[in-house]
């Protein structure tokens, strides 16, 4: 029994789940607005596009790449996407499957040039990013889209859940069936774990490798889909620079820039304290010009203690095995 | 055998597996042969762009305008590029480096500001920049610190922690300022972003006097060394007897330093200072650095080639402004040009790779 608490208290979710509890009552006990439905909701809401960002974000990182582009992707399949339904017209279907068609047409891209170019892929996604987003802007001169149709910006909601929630939910359920169910999904964890040992087992890498970039493309379009359909409007500029709140989200929840590892509920925890934080703050009348300080303390902090804990680990192992 | 970048891992890539091919192209990266295929190509590309630029724009591009402009653009960009490459060098990054700019900036801004009356002294006034310029060096130098003994003590990858630092860093700029821009700075300030000496910009003869120094502590000094060797196999240089952290803590100070003086040129080219100033910059720094033939994974590269990279993305910006496009195009062509530079290397190396065989 001792060891098996100990186990659970090692594991990373666990923990960073353990942290978003504690600080949920410290804030329910000071301000009553926090334990509300109302609350709850807004707070869910207001960051599914991120969740489904980091959907994708997550199996490219656990694959052992990274996609710096998927901001400027979803960019673009929103913009692209709003052209068509104001000159076409359409329904919720024909949006989302274009906006994915895009993304993952775009997150293909990435990985065609990753894999032929022997590039790395913070590298090829940089330029990616820079040359989609600056195409974006020259094209549409940083002018919006405001005369979106009814059905897109009008508010939706099924069993009394509003639809980004909806949608977050489904993403996150989806990458959760691939990364575990999936073969594929095994076989990014090994291309992930280690590449040499996942291509003489036989896996395709290019294949894999259009797989994941093409999925976080996807899961980017889906998620700019959703931001346009919350702030009723298409903003070229409104996406970009979201990148690296996003990784340091997934990172939170534990998943690793070298690869191999990372998992769906730890991705959703690590966004959750992140909302946990700004809310809570926010209800106490703490000015939005903390977040800045209190999101860094903690992305410092997580990082150092799991760097921290690993570090002694290896030391234990190292003096059990003499 | 050929493993290429992407089939070895993103980040976490044991440099000692390199293909032959690389090894070679990689040897001559280090080394001061006049025949480095990097400058090779980057003069290169500079003498097409010029080229091409000086045919469209027949008696404008070559002018003394252009090179004027290119001489006042380039410092800036190329100072944040030094801070990013010292770190790229070592196997890192620093993402920090914009924040840890602005924030230093703001410190001396506030000082100059608050402390300077109108009816003051010239040296109560010198005395007081003298204040602010140590206020923010040892701004820099404080972030750095911190950024580089998590990176060094702990083992944290520096992406998270200077994706940490620069969260943090920039939150307490925004936080302190609320979000606004302190201007208003003295002559003696102003100087060094609009001033020229003997016919040169102050801001370039800053640039090339970093340039200078990070080109021969790479080269020539210990600690530029250990860096270049914990970029290619950290544990094989601890193992050789290097204090492998306290190297890696000087990187970061390094780079730290450096965004003190982008920061000082900064402030004296807007007359202000922010905490969301340059940010586009970031991600820009990082395709200067890797198109100048910086290795990513570290080890390699050369300041000469990162200037070059400057050169050549300077050339192209003031090109197309003068062929009337849009910046965001010039922003687009960058991105492309990196992609065609990851293109030509590679074409190179198989060039090569089939002519030794």
């Amino acid at each position: 029994m001792r060891n098996f608490v100990r186990f659970l208290f090692r594991r990373h979710d666990v923990q960073i789940g353990l942290i978003v509890v504690i600080m949920a009552a410290c804030f329910s006990t000071i301000s009553s607005g926090f334990l509300t439905p109302g609350n709850l909701m807004d707070m869910l809401e207001s960051y599914s596009v991120m969740a489904i960002m980091a959907a994708g974000l997550l199996v490219v990182l656990i694959s052992g790449g990274i996609d710096i582009s998927f901001a400027a992707i979803a960019a673009v399949s929103q913009f692209l996407v709003a052209i068509i339904l104001v000159r076409f017209g359409g329904n919720w279907f024909v949006a989302f499957s274009l906006a994915g068609l895009f993304g993952a047409l775009l997150g293909v891209v990435n990985a065609l040039l990753i894999y032929y170019l022997g590039a790395i892929s913070v590298i090829v996604t940089i330029s990616t990013m820079t040359f989609y987003f600056s195409i974006l802007m020259f094209v549409t001169q940083g002018k919006s889209i405001y005369n979106l149709p009814n059905w897109f910006t009008s508010d939706i909601s099924v069993l009394a859940i509003p639809f980004p929630v909806v949608v977050a939910a489904i993403a996150l359920l989806l990458t959760l069936f691939l990364v575990s169910r999936l073969t594929i999904g095994r076989q990014i964890y090994g291309l992930g774990g280690n590449p040499e040992a996942a291509k003489r087992m036989g896996c395709n890498i290019v294949g894999l490798q259009c797989f994941v970039y093409g999925y976080s493309g996807f899961m980017a379009a889906v998620a700019g889909i959703v931001q346009a359909h919350r702030v009723e409007e298409v903003v070229p500029y409104a996406l970009i620079g979201r990148e690296l709140d996003v990784l340091a989200a997934v990172v939170l929840g534990g998943a690793s820039l070298s690869g191999g590892v990372g998992t769906v509920s730890g991705t959703v925890l690590g966004i959750v304290l992140l909302a946990v934080l700004q809310n809570g703050l926010t209800l106490l009348g703490v000015s939005s010009y903390s977040f800045g300080v209190v999101t860094g303390i903690v992305i410092l902090v997580s990082v150092s203690a799991t760097a921290y804990a690993a570090k002694r680990q290896r030391k234990r192992s190292i003096r059990d095995a003499i | 055998m050929r493993l290429n970048a992407s089939e070895r891992g993103a980040f976490a890539m044991p440099s000692d597996f390199a293909p032959d091919s690389q090894v070679a192209s990689r040897v001559r990266f280090a080394g001061f042969l006049p025949s480095d295929p990097t400058i090779t190509m980057l003069g290169g590309l500079i003498a097409v762009a010029v080229l091409v630029f000086s045919t469209l724009t027949p008696n404008r591009f070559l002018s003394a305008d252009t090179l004027r402009a290119i001489a006042f653009q380039m410092p800036e960009l190329g100072i944040l590029s030094l801070a990013m490459m010292v770190p790229l060098m070592s196997g890192g990054l620093n993402l920090a480096i914009i924040a840890t700019a602005n924030c230093s900036a703001l410190v001396m801004a506030a000082i100059l500001t608050r402390l300077i009356q109108p009816s003051m002294p010239s040296p109560g006034v010198a005395a007081i920049i003298a204040l602010a310029l140590l206020a923010g060096m040892l701004t820099s130098l404080g972030i750095g610190f911190l950024t580089g003994v998590i990176v060094a003590f702990l083992g944290v990858h520096p992406i998270l922690v200077t994706l940490g630092t620069m969260t943090l860093v920039k939150g307490a700029a925004v936080l302190a300022t609320s979000g606004t821009v302190i201007a208003g700075f003295p002559p003696a300030v102003l100087f060094l972003g609009n001033g020229t000496l003997i016919g040169f910009p102050v801001s370039l003869i800053l640039f090339l006097l970093c340039a200078t120094i990070v080109a021969v502590i790479l080269t020539h000094a210990p600690f530029g060394v250990s860096v270049r060797m914990i970029g290619s196999n950290e544990r094989a240089t601890r193992y050789s007897g290097v204090p492998t952290e306290w190297v890696l803590v000087g990187v970061y100070v390094v780079s730290s330093l450096l965004c003190w003086v982008a920061a000082l040129l900064m402030m004296a080219r807007f007359n202000s200072a922010s905490a969301g100033y340059a940010e586009s910059y970031l991600l820009i720094t990082i395709l200067a650095a890797v198109l100048g033939g910086v290795d990513p994974f570290g080890g390699f590269g050369r300041v000469l080639g990162l200037c070059l990279s400057l050169v050549l993305l300077q050339v192209i910006s003031t090109g197309f402004n003068l062929l009337g496009f849009s910046p965001y195009l010039t922003a687009a062509i960058w991105g492309a040009t990196m992609i065609l530079a990851i293109v030509i290397a590679m074409v190179r190396d198989r060039w090569i790779s089939r002519s030794t065989r």
